[in-house]
């Protein structure tokens, strides 16, 4: 802060506190005795009809006015307040959120030290990890992913044993850390109207719903030429690059006709927010244990 | 008393103005609580947002239900009643020839603009300041009329003193001036859309220095104004103490626009910001009270009046919520208080402590006094009505703001519950769920108020009517001399 906005700050606070103070204290004397006339105690003035008596402050109430201005001058010298002069006991909100985590850190670490001991595959089978990954996730993922993590349009399904970055626990970990973003291209404006309802078509074909046969032919070929270096030649996709399998019944967005000519003429772009900076590794530990027992079987 | 000897010396006085801002009040405050009403019944029953998409969804609805409660409502209560007190203080007609009719046109232009662009989508994103630029400056043009024409009257006073009435209506209407024009500020890229001239902290510093000034000056100030002429004149009986008047005056004022922080503890605000807005906050106590302490000490000596004016006791009940409201505002203002309440519907009960128990209750009390002596009635068209009105007031406030009460502390508690494990004990719509019940009793408590409101809007109704009747009768007996 420049001494310009510190003497300003200071300055104003100061002058405008001693000016409050100087008013109330200013105005304690009242002007008509109480031992005069009751009938003539008021200002005099008369403004339609309404007149002013000239009684005294109440005591009670310069007394709390009087207590609240000693308590924040109290304040003003203990917390910073007055420009940059940063209060005789040197809080700040930052050190206060610091020692309250690291006070968390401290209380909780015994039990996250012996989740981060053992392995997620070993963690599903531990109640007390899950108990606490169900509620780090409703915490945290659960607002796109749905409280039973059975995904939306557009967000992925947890539960099910379809990935489209893979299902190992070490994946999982590592979408959660680092976050992933799918992203396909708008290929209208490139291909056109005609080949875009050709490749859909195609794409209908493998997926082995109702098509029209000439038009999936001709999309074979517009398949091979664009397609291929994501979803590959057969259409199952790529987990390197998180292309969806388009051969198979489970659709991230929509699987009808028009849904997929919808994707292949305007593109999609999909995005999974990195946690590294809000959890800790501890907790995406926990978490991505919690999103692997989602579709995990306990039967086997 | 002096008043039939005042009255003969009366200059002749505008009220068509001042009729003119009292329906409307009553219309406006209709209309905007309806909204408000429709919105507490979207949180209990979400199907509702689906009436009329995207027009009727909750995020558009709510900034036209509060533009529409404080501006529209609130906004004519003031420009009514400032123009009546500050005529009859004065001795005085309004100055300002066409400037009058301006700031009554205008201001109703304005609020039907706000109706039309804030369904629509259009807003600055500025918390009771969404309107967008073009709106802005009509609101600008209107209020530098209303400053001219009430300050002009003040000028041409017959009387050697201001009245204390008067004084409070003056800090408002220069004070929201200065923060209408500051936190309005704004870059526009075209006719409906424009960006803050400020940005990050500082942007939001302004936006809760506008913000909770807009409730010290425009909600708080004007309406002690209110307080100052209709409690002494309903009661007849003298205001309490002058000195005190000269002493919570100044000291509201100044301590006032020093607030804003406690709006944004714990945020990206410097900590020596917050720490400031908190003892202004919590001196402004003091202050705050003065006023109730006036109003309510005006009536010593005429206690009994209580029992058969039920003008009067919506004048006397709005004080006590305001003496509630205000002593509640600095307690959530100590940052420990604020940790808990912050973000919880304790917010908007404590909103609603002051804007349905202060605000509303006081307009209707200044209202009910005004229509019979616009009209030249000597009462209201039913005077049970009144007070069927003020049992449905009191009574939904109080539903009201105890539920929000209930809902705040409870939502409060959860957001901040442990397990022993550290991760939160319940998830947000955890306590969504546990809220269900506050917000039905919350609709209902809005209920009651909306309908004590349409109660006052058809005895206003034919008390005019009878008023028009009579005059033409009148009219047709008079004898025809040319």
């Amino acid at each position: 802060m420049s001494v310009f906005w510190n003497v300003w700050i200071i300055g104003l606070t100061l002058i405008c506190l001693a000016l409050v103070l100087w008013v109330l204290l200013a105005n304690r004397k009242v002007a008509v005795r109480d031992d005069q006339d009751p009938e003539n105690r008021t200002t005099g003035h008369v403004y339609d009809g309404i007149e002013e008596y000239d009684n005294p402050l109440p005591l009670w109430w310069f007394k709390l006015f009087i207590l609240t201005m000693v308590f924040s001058a109290i304040y003003l010298i203990l917390y910073p307040g007055l420009g940059s002069f940063k209060g005789i006991w040197g809080w700040t909100s930052a050190n206060e959120l610091k020692a309250d985590q690291d006070r968390g850190r401290e209380q909780y670490a015994e039990s996250y030290e012996r989740f981060m001991a053992m392995p997620i595959e070993e963690l599903v089978h531990d109640q007390s990890a899950m108990k606490m990954g169900l509620r780090l996730f409703a915490n945290n993922c659960a607002v796109c992913h749905g409280a039973d993590g059975g995904g939306n349009f557009g967000i992925p399904n947890l539960t099910d044993n379809d990935w489209l970055y893979g299902g190992s626990p070490e994946t999982i970990q590592t979408t959660i850390t680092h976050g992933r973003g799918g992203n396909m291209p708008a290929w209208g404006p490139l291909l056109g109207e005609e080949k875009v309802s050709q490749v859909s078509h195609f794409v209908r074909q493998i997926s082995g719903q109702e098509h029209d046969a000439d038009l999936a032919l001709a999309g074979k070929a517009v398949f091979t030429q664009n397609c291929v270096a994501c979803h590959g030649a057969d259409g199952k996709g790529s987990k390197d690059v998180g292309a969806p399998n388009l051969t198979d019944s489970t659709w991230l967005y929509s699987g009808s006709l028009e849904g997929i000519t919808h994707s292949v003429r305007n593109g999609l772009a999909n995005k999974m927010p990195a946690q590294k900076d809000l959890l800790r590794q501890e907790k995406i530990h926990v978490l991505a244990a919690y999103v692997y027992s989602l579709s995990f079987d306990y039967g086997e | 008393m002096g008043s039939e000897l005042a009255s003969a010396e009366q200059p002749n006085y505008n009220y068509n103005v001042v009729r003119q801002f009292t329906v409307m009040t009553i219309v406006w405050g209709v209309v905007g609580m309806s909204v408000g009403v429709l919105l507490a019944a979207q949180l209990f029953w979400p199907e509702l947002n689906d009436l009329f998409q995207p027009y009727s969804h909750f995020g558009r609805l709510r900034p036209l239900h509060t533009n529409a409660v404080i501006f529209a409502f609130g906004g004519c209560a003031l420009f009514a009643t400032s123009y009546y007190v500050v005529q009859r203080t004065c001795q005085a007609k309004l100055f300002g020839g066409f400037l009058i009719p301006f700031t009554f046109w205008g201001w109703q232009l304005v609020i039907v603009l706000a109706a039309i662009t804030l369904p629509m989508g259009y807003t600055s994103s500025k918390e009771y300041a969404e309107l967008e630029w073009p709106i802005d400056i009509l609101i600008t043009l209107v209020w530098v009329a209303y400053a001219i024409v009430f300050f002009g009257t003040i000028v041409k006073r017959k009387t050697s003193h201001i009245y204390v009435a008067n004084w409070f209506f003056g800090a408002f209407i220069l004070t929201v001036a200065v923060l209408h024009v500051v936190n309005s500020a704004a870059v526009p890229v075209n006719a409906f859309k424009s960006y803050s001239a400020y940005s990050g902290a500082a942007d939001a510093m302004i936006q809760w220095w506008y913000g909770h000034n807009a409730v010290g000056f425009f909600l708080t100030a004007g309406f002690l104004g209110i307080m100052y002429y209709f409690v002494p004149k309903q009661a007849n009986r003298p205001v309490y103490s002058y000195q005190l008047s000269i002493v919570h005056f100044w000291a509201l004022i100044s301590i006032y626009i020093w607030a804003g922080p406690h709006h944004l503890h714990y945020s990206a605000l410097p900590d020596w910001a917050q720490s400031l807005g908190m003892v202004m906050s919590l001196i402004l106590l003091a202050p705050s009270w003065g006023g109730m302490i006036n109003g309510i000490m005006t009536l010593s000596g005429a206690w009994d009046k209580l029992r058969t004016d039920p003008t009067l006791r919506f004048l006397v009940v709005s004080l006590s919520f305001y003496g509630m409201s205000t002593f509640e505002g600095p307690m959530m203002a100590i940052k420990t208080v604020n940790a808990l309440s912050h973000n919880t519907d304790w917010t908007i009960g404590h909103v609603h402590s002051g804007a349905l128990g202060w605000v509303a209750m006081i307009s209707i009390g200044a209202v009910y006094h005004l229509i019979p002596n616009l009209y030249n009635r000597k009462q209201m068209w039913s005077v049970s009505l009144i007070n069927t009105h003020f049992w449905l007031a009191t009574v939904g406030t109080v539903l009201y703001i105890a539920s929000m009460w209930v809902n705040g502390i409870l939502q409060g508690l959860m957001w901040r519950a442990f397990n022993k494990d550290g991760s939160l004990t319940y998830s947000f719509i955890d306590a969504v769920e546990q809220s269900y019940p506050g917000y039905f009793v919350r609709f209902l408590g809005g209920a009651f108020f909306l309908a004590g409101m349409v109660l006052m809007a058809y005895n206003a109704y034919r008390t005019i009517e009878e008023a028009n009747e009579e005059s033409a009768v009148d009219a047709a007996n008079e004898p025809q001399t040319a």
